[in-house]
This record gives structure tokens, C-alpha cells and sequence, in this order.
């Protein structure tokens, strides 16, 4: 089995938000949840970067391990879901996590949390894949039909890369050797515990 | 006449571009170069220990990026506070079996003399235990929340131990608008018998009467009960604030914030819960007398002679030796 990386080479970023767009379109995302974001380092100023961040599925997450009803389960391929029927709104994850994943829908006043939604790798969740209660509830399963999350598949610039961690680490590797620079790959330190020498 | 004023322009222009690129290339090209100056992921992390930038959707929390700080919440959440919960409520709960089993029920030494005096009014009582009742269930769902998993998630499996746990989170915020009040009335109820006085200090000399054989004199609140009607109140403070910092996320908080709140709701918490398991204890099965005082609200006359002797003979000369039997008192007694 792979285990599954998403890849935010800053250096190709656009910041078209089209990966965003995609994300919400695919998943069909309630308004005011958003999986993925593109946020803009030093905007305006030479030497700019904007970065795709969304769920890392890290390597012996945080959420995961924090969350007080352990809602949370890793795949096969290394990604970090979670269970809506499960989960109690606590919030917990949203402390622990280092990319702000978690989101909360607004159920009553003043911020009081609903069931976490987060990036799900386009792997939808518990239910059985491909179901409509799963799509209802996660959204799309991309992943048991053979393909890639959308937001990095249809990413213009081939900045946002998702795929085997080792493959997708020498794609950038190979750029970052050709054209002589790179700044990074974006919470791989946090969310693995790796990075890639640029 | 227009074209050639335009032409003359534009070739103004180009000199003075040409003239101006001369100088300034240099300049720009050996020392300015934008991608040798791009954003480094670590050097970001190592200077600011998280990285922020600017974003587009409204949510203005989703424009930091990274923050790994998580990790040492995560450390609290994890080890330290089951930790620290652990050893405060199961310490207490040895301590004081140790105790009971060395110093037994403190016991009315001259024995009940079948005469009552009021201790605690209605009011006083429901307020008591309006707080108390709050705190034991607040004290069990969040308990929940750092051992549930562990203690209960594996007896009931994960479907009920979510239902139980999402009606407990709810409990658990709800309940507190009563402790709160509850809170507050005590302060202010009692505030007027628990300030610190020299007679606690000859009373801490003498063991309280709790350890030696003495029973040193007292008001109506001797030095144990002010340091508990204090630490409710403190403990009280700490923990509504946090908690309440907790339960409307981002009303004047941060993320960093919230980890803050979490870590002195939990620690505070767990002690409170550790110190009102001995406050439970010496008002049950630690004292002879003391329940039905907060019970039916009176006491024995021989057991306040015996644990709080100013304050009868504050009593004795506020309603006279003989009317003291089911006195109600209009006001706390001092």
C-alpha cells in the first residue's frame, strides 16, 4: 500500500484557488467549511509564496490521538479520517492539529461546535465507499475508484501534488535539482517528521 | 505637429530608460534576486514558531498555516494531565483511607444531647447543594473527556460511548450557568465568616482537631472550612473563566489561547475534584454529626461545643441557652 502525501511545491503556486474550488465543487462542502485553503506568505513583497494547506494525514496524527472518543482511524493508504457518528464536537482536534485542518458547522450561538469536517484525501469515510450516506457525509471517494483528490489532480501548475509519499518526494526533488531552488516542502517536517533536502 | 511632439517624447523616454537601466542593473541583477529571496518553509518555523500569511475567505484563523505547538498541548492532553489527574484523585482517596483507618470517625466525645441548633438555613442548604450536585456531574463528564477512553470506551464499546459522551459535553456546558451562580452566591454568603482571623492559626497549631487529641476552639467557620470555602471560590474562578473561554471559541482567544484555557481548566480541574473528595469525606463518614448539618440543616449541641464552641456561645447570646432547639436564624450567624 502507498502512503499518501499531499505536496505543496510554493514555488509553482498561483494562488488561483482552483484547488479550493475544486475541493468545495467535488465534496459538496457546506458553505462556511473549508478543507483546503491557499494562503499567501509575505503577499505582496519580493520573494512571495502562497501555499495550499489542507488535512497533512500526518504520521501518527495529533487529532487522532487527543480526540476523547477516539473518532478518528487510518487507512491502508496512510489516511487520516474520521467517524461524524462519533465524533461530539469537542474541538480537541482543532487544538492539537498544526495546519488548522479541523472545521466545525455552526450549530447554535456563539461558535458551539457541530461534527468535525475535514480533508478526507477524496476517501469519503466509515460507510461503505462509493454509497450515498458516505457522500452525504464525507464526500466524494475518489481514492476507491483508482483516483488521485481532485484539488492536486486538477491543479494547473502541478504545484499541489498528491500521491505516494516516495514518488511524489522525488518530483519535487527532480525540480528542485533543475531549476536550482525550492522552499520546501510545506509541513512535511511537522506532519512526518521528514522533509526533502531543497 | 502632434505626432512629432509624441515622437520627440517617446525617444526622451527610451534615454532616459537607457540611461536609467545602465545604472540600475547592476544593482538589481547581482543583488536582488527574488527566488534566492522566496520564503523558506524551516527558516519561517525556526524564526516564528508558526507561519501566518494572508488569505482569502473570511475566516482570518484559516491564514496561519502551521503551528506546531500543538504538539506540547497534545503532550498535556495525553500524558501530563491523566497524569496529574491520576495521582491527585487516587492520592486523596488513599490518603484518606489511610486516615480513616488510623483516626476512625471523629466521634462526638460527650455524646449527643438530643438538643438541636441550627447550622444551616434552607437557602444556604439548596445553594449547597445546588454547587455540589453540579460539580459532581461536571466533575464525571469531564473526567469523561480525559478518561473516558480509557476507562469506559473499552466496557461499552465506541456507538454508546459517543452517545454518552456527546449528552455529557452537553451537561457538562449547561450545568455550569447553575455552579456558577452557585459559585457566587457562596461567596458572597459566606464571605463574612471566612476571613482569616488568629483564631485559625491557633486552631491550624492545634491539628484542627482533626490530628492530636484537641479540639481548638472555632467561629462558625473554623481554618479547614475557609480554606475550602476559599479554594471554591478561586478554584471556582479559574475554572469558569477557562472553561467559559473554552466554550466560546475564539471570543477573544487565539488557538495558542484556547490551549492555554484548556491546560488550567484541566490541571485546576482535576485538583478541585481532588479536594472535594476530601471535603466529602470529613462531612460523611470522617465526622460523627457533621452531615445533618448540611442534612436537615441543625447540629447537635454537644457537637458544636465540641468543634465550634465560639460560634455557639455567639448563638447562645444572640437567641438565650434556652431557645436554641429548631432556631431558625434570619442571618448567617455572624
Amino acid at each position: 500500500m502507498a502512503r499518501m502525501k499531499f505536496l505543496c511545491d510554493a514555488d509553482r503556486c498561483i494562488e488561483c484557488n482552483a484547488c479550493v474550488t475544486a475541493c468545495k465543487n467535488e465534496n459538496e462542502v457546506p458553505w462556511g467549511i473549508n478543507r483546503r485553503r491557499v494562503v499567501t506568505i509575505n503577499d505582496g513583497k519580493p520573494g512571495e509564496r502562497s501555499v495550499s494547506m489542507a488535512c497533512m494525514h500526518c504520521t501518527d496524527a495529533p487529532c487522532a490521538s487527543v480526540c476523547p472518543v477516539s473518532c478518528f482511524y487510518t487507512t491502508a493508504d496512510a489516511v487520516v479520517l474520521h467517524s461524524k457518528d462519533l465524533c461530539i464536537g469537542c474541538g480537541y482536534c482543532f487544538y492539537a492539529c498544526p495546519f488548522g485542518a479541523p472545521q466545525y458547522p455552526r450549530v447554535g450561538n456563539f461558535g458551539s461546535r457541530g461534527k468535525m469536517d475535514k480533508c478526507t484525501y477524496c476517501t469519503g469515510g466509515p460507510e461503505a465507499d462509493g454509497s450515498a450516506i458516505q457522500y452525504e457525509k464525507y464526500g466524494a471517494n475518489r481514492l476507491s475508484e483508482g483516483k488521485l483528490p481532485l484539488c492536486a489532480e486538477m491543479c494547473s501548475t502541478k504545484s499541489l501534488l498528491a500521491g505516494d509519499g516516495d514518488i511524489i518526494a522525488q518530483i519535487y526533488n527532480d525540480r528542485v535539482a533543475k531549476r536550482g531552488y525550492g522552499s520546501g516542502a510545506w509541513g512535511w517536517q511537522t506532519a512526518y517528521r521528514e522533509t526533502i533536502a531543497t | 505637429m502632434a505626432m512629432v511632439s509624441t515622437r520627440i517624447r517617446l525617444v526622451a523616454a527610451a534615454i532616459a530608460f537607457l540611461v536609467l537601466a545602465t545604472v540600475a542593473t547592476p544593482v538589481t541583477a547581482q543583488q536582488i534576486n527574488p527566488t534566492a529571496d522566496a520564503v523558506k518553509e524551516q527558516q519561517l518555523l525556526a524564526q516564528f514558531k508558526r507561519i501566518e500569511g494572508l488569505g482569502t475567505i473570511p475566516d482570518t484563523k484559516s491564514y496561519t498555516i502551521e503551528q506546531p505547538q500543538g504538539r506540547q498541548w497534545r503532550e498535556y492532553q495525553e500524558v501530563a494531565l491523566p497524569w496529574i489527574g491520576t495521582i491527585a484523585m487516587l492520592g486523596m482517596i488513599a490518603l484518606l483511607l489511610v486516615f480513616f483507618l488510623v483516626r476512625g470517625m471523629i466521634r462526638i466525645k460527650a455524646g449527643r444531647s438530643g438538643v438541636n441548633i441550627v447550622r444551616f438555613t434552607g437557602f444556604e442548604r439548596f445553594i449547597h447543594w445546588m454547587t455540589a450536585t453540579c460539580f459532581i456531574l461536571m466533575a464525571l463528564t469531564g473526567l469523561n473527556i480525559t478518561f473516558g477512553k480509557l476507562a469506559l470506551l473499552p466496557l461499552i464499546g465506541p456507538s454508546a460511548f459517543s452517545t454518552w459522551s456527546l449528552a455529557a459535553k452537553y451537561a457538562h456546558n449547561f450545568l455550569s450557568f447553575p455552579f456558577v451562580l452557585g459559585v457566587i452566591v457562596i461567596f458572597c454568603m459566606w464571605l463574612a465568616g471566612n476571613i482569616p482571623n488568629q483564631v485559625d492559626v491557633a486552631w491550624f497549631k492545634q491539628g484542627g482537631g482533626i490530628v492530636g487529641g484537641d479540639d481548638p476552639p472555632a467561629y462558625r467557620f473554623n481554618g479547614g472550612q475557609k480554606m475550602v470555602y476559599w479554594l471554591v471560590v478561586l478554584a471556582g474562578t479559574i475554572v469558569a473563566v477557562s472553561g467559559y473561554l473554552l466554550m466560546f471559541p475564539f471570543y477573544g482567544t487565539t488557538i495558542v489561547g484556547m490551549q492555554l484555557a484548556q491546560m488550567v481548566h484541566g490541571t485546576v480541574a482535576v485538583l478541585f475534584v481532588a479536594a472535594m473528595i476530601a471535603h466529602a469525606y470529613i462531612g460523611t463518614i470522617g465526622m460523627e454529626g457533621a452531615f445533618e448539618a448540611m442534612g436537615e440543616g441543625t447540629v447537635d449541641l454537644n457537637w458544636a461545643n465540641q468543634h465550634h464552641r465560639l460560634w455557639l456561645e455567639e448563638e447562645q447570646a444572640r437567641v438565650g441557652p434556652a431557645n436554641l432547639e429548631r432556631q431558625p436564624s434570619a442571618t448567617p450567624a455572624e
